[in-house]
């Protein structure tokens, strides 16, 4: 971290990169973000190799519907009469799979726009920024619902719908984090240069906006797990009878009296993955500001 | 603490908000102040434009909801049937829906019928929207009143507290916890509140907030008392980070400063200086809370089979009930703006500094 407590020459484009990665070591330190490292690794570790190590197929009837643990099925068997703990290991791979494409893609789409916008200024920026607000006026999970209403889920549309109401927030915070960059004197010798501007944006500017950017990304990443769970809870995954957390969660709700497995496992899971991704971001957050109140006296 | 501020969920910069007035935030703080009487007819002109802004964002929101039900490639009436439709079926309800005209056409005809009142027929229940959802806008829009009632205040003196006694012991543990459950997915602390209150550990509550039809929900508190709660544990967490971050914005800025300085009693400070100057972000987050709870009553109604408007649309989008998915499309987007639009404007009127900027 020694190189980053100092002011680069303003022409100096390297500071940003130098800074994410001091930021990054930062926050590595820090509890939080290892507590929460080990919950992502360990959930996901579980969703990858859970159906290798499932006793029975999550399709397969075991025992009579809601019966209790028993040698056949240790933790009992769901509504269907399907084994709850096999059902549980193969049923994180559809959530986390699908939320982390639909992250990646809003988070790829936003800061691309972001860019675009701060970069171009004037009439585009007002243009996309508007645009950007209308998909802002919907509460984050209504784009999804309704675009599943006339066609049903499928994997493409609930990816398509997450990415784009992740998008315009990621967007918002790239933008505001570009802004101040574009003005910069380096930015405006490489464009003396004559490089081209896509070049300029991703060498130039982008290393810059990478502290927010991140931030923003493993917040969206935490609430696209939970778009994507609620929308299987909702009864909307792409297969509908499928092993996965959230239907899990739908299906056995109504005998969670006799049989609460089915319901406490896989919400115990949901839940400590969102705060595992949730405790990354804050550690995150918290180096780079760390990073930027070292720099000011007091 | 100043990292938290850059820790996204809490800037209040940043709101989840259609109309959130970037423009008029993005300003540098202290612009210049015009003359009273300009200041005036510059209040007048912000809330004419801001108004005009929400009802472009709402027509755009409107083709964006009739575009992803009706025009996108693929056949309503198909979807709506399913495959093994008989082609007499299928015409019969191309018939019905009116999907022959020009896309344009029936746009429009539905934009005209929205404004007039005219909501449509449900597919699934051969009934008027309006009728079908007269009784589920009075029960959603009493559990969000109830529940903001309880998370306004919440979360107001939570984010003021945390920063009052920033850095010390309740700010850490508070921070911890509303970090945790900010992060939790609505329908995790509904199921988690089921489990610990009506089903496995303890049976004080009921697990299902049954309404008989023309039950109204206040006849009945203890079937409520688990929604609401879901509602404000979900909500409260984030809107006190955000109350949290611009009371430490206020508390260490120059006049409070003074204030201090000058010998001032501490609870002198908060309530007489800092409080004041807190007040627009107050308002910010009365909105950001009714903007959550539109949203979140989608799935939270669901976990209970609360007989509202989320649980209607729920039912409405598994039954490709179009028309229905339509009208509550537009309705809860329109709280959402409306609730962001009176945050905005509001934030300008109770901040002098602000107005100048118009």
């Amino acid at each position: 971290m020694s190189g980053t407590g100092l002011p680069g020459p303003a022409w100096l484009p390297a500071a940003g990169q130098a800074r994410g990665a001091g930021a990054l070591r930062a926050a590595l330190r820090l509890r939080r973000t290892r507590i929460g490292l080990a919950l992502l690794a360990l959930l996901t570790a579980l969703a990858v190799l859970g159906p290798h190590v499932a006793p029975h197929s999550p399709a397969a009837f075991i025992a009579r519907p809601d019966s209790g643990p028993s040698a056949l099925a240790p933790l009992g068997t769901d509504y269907l009469g399907q084994d709850v703990l096999s059902r549980f290991l193969s049923g994180g791979g559809a959530i986390l799979a699908t939320a982390f494409a639909a992250a990646l893609g809003g988070v790829i789409a936003g800061v691309a726009l972001g860019l675009i916008a701060a970069y171009a200024r004037g009439a585009l920026d007002a243009l996309v920024m508007r645009i950007l607000d209308v998909i802002l006026a919907f509460p984050p999970i209504m784009l999804a619902l309704v675009a599943v209403a006339t066609t049903g889920p499928s994997t493409w549309i609930l990816i398509t719908a997450v990415a784009i109401t992740t998008a315009p927030r990621v967007a918002r915070v790239t933008r505001g984090a570009a802004q101040p960059v574009v003005v910069r004197d380096f930015v405006a010798a490489a464009e003396a240069l004559g490089l081209p501007r896509w070049r300029i944006v991703i060498s130039e500017v982008l290393p810059s906006t990478l502290g927010p950017v991140l931030v923003e990304a493993t917040l969206r990443l935490t609430y696209a797990i939970g778009l994507i769970a609620s929308l299987a809870f909702l009864g909307l995954a792409a297969n509908p009878n499928g092993a996965n957390w959230g239907t899990m969660i739908q299906q056995n709700q109504t005998a969670l009296a006799v049989q609460p497995w089915g319901v406490v496992l896989p919400i115990t899971a949901i839940a400590l993955l969102t705060i595992g991704t949730g405790l990354i971001g804050d550690g995150i957050a918290r180096a780079f500001a760390g990073l930027d109140r070292g720099r000011e006296p007091g | 603490m100043a990292s938290a501020r850059s820790g996204s969920p809490e800037r209040p910069g940043k709101v989840p908000a259609g109309t959130a007035g970037d423009e008029a935030r993005a300003d540098p703080p202290g612009a210049p102040r015009g003359p009273a009487r300009r200041a005036r007819g510059g209040v007048a002109r912000f809330l004419l434009r801001r108004a005009l802004m929400s009802a472009a964002v709402l027509a755009a929101v409107s083709a964006v909801v009739f575009a992803a039900t009706e025009a996108l490639p693929g056949d309503p009436a198909q979807a709506i049937l399913g495959r093994s439709a008989s082609p007499q079926a299928l015409a019969a309800l191309r018939r019905q829906l009116r999907l022959n005209r020009p896309v344009l056409q029936q746009y429009w005809d539905w934009i005209a019928g929205l404004l007039h009142g005219q909501l449509g027929m449900s597919l699934a229940a051969q009934e008027p929207v309006t009728r079908l959802l007269a009784d589920r806008l009075v029960n959603s829009g009493f559990l969000v009143l109830v529940a903001a009632a309880f998370s306004i205040p919440l979360s107001v003196a939570l984010g003021c507290y945390a920063a009052w006694r920033r850095d010390r012991a309740f700010d850490h543990g508070s921070s911890i916890v509303l970090l945790v459950l900010a992060g939790l997915p609505e329908f995790v602390v509904g199921v988690l509140a089921v489990v610990l209150l009506a089903t496995t550990v303890l049976h004080v509550l009921p697990a299902v907030s049954y309404l008989a039809p023309g039950q109204r929900p206040w006849s009945d508190p203890s079937a409520l008392a688990l929604p609401v709660a879901t509602l404000v544990i979900a909500v409260a967490p984030y809107v006190a980070r955000v109350m949290r971050a611009s009371m430490v914005e206020v508390m260490e800025s120059d006049y409070v400063e003074m204030a201090r300085l000058k010998g001032l009693p501490e609870r002198t400070v908060l309530l007489r200086h800092a409080l004041p100057n807190a007040l627009g972000p107050v308002f910010q987050v009365i909105a950001l809370n009714l903007a959550y709870l539109a949203g979140g009553i989608v799935v939270v109604e669901y976990v209970f089979a609360y007989p509202g408007v989320g649980s209607a649309l729920q039912a409405a989008v598994l039954a490709h009930d179009l028309p229905v998915v339509q009208v509550l499309a537009m309705l809860i987007a329109g709280v959402y703006v409306a609730a962001n639009l009176a945050a905005d404007v509001a934030t300008i009127l109770v901040t002098p500094r602000m107005r100048g900027q118009l």
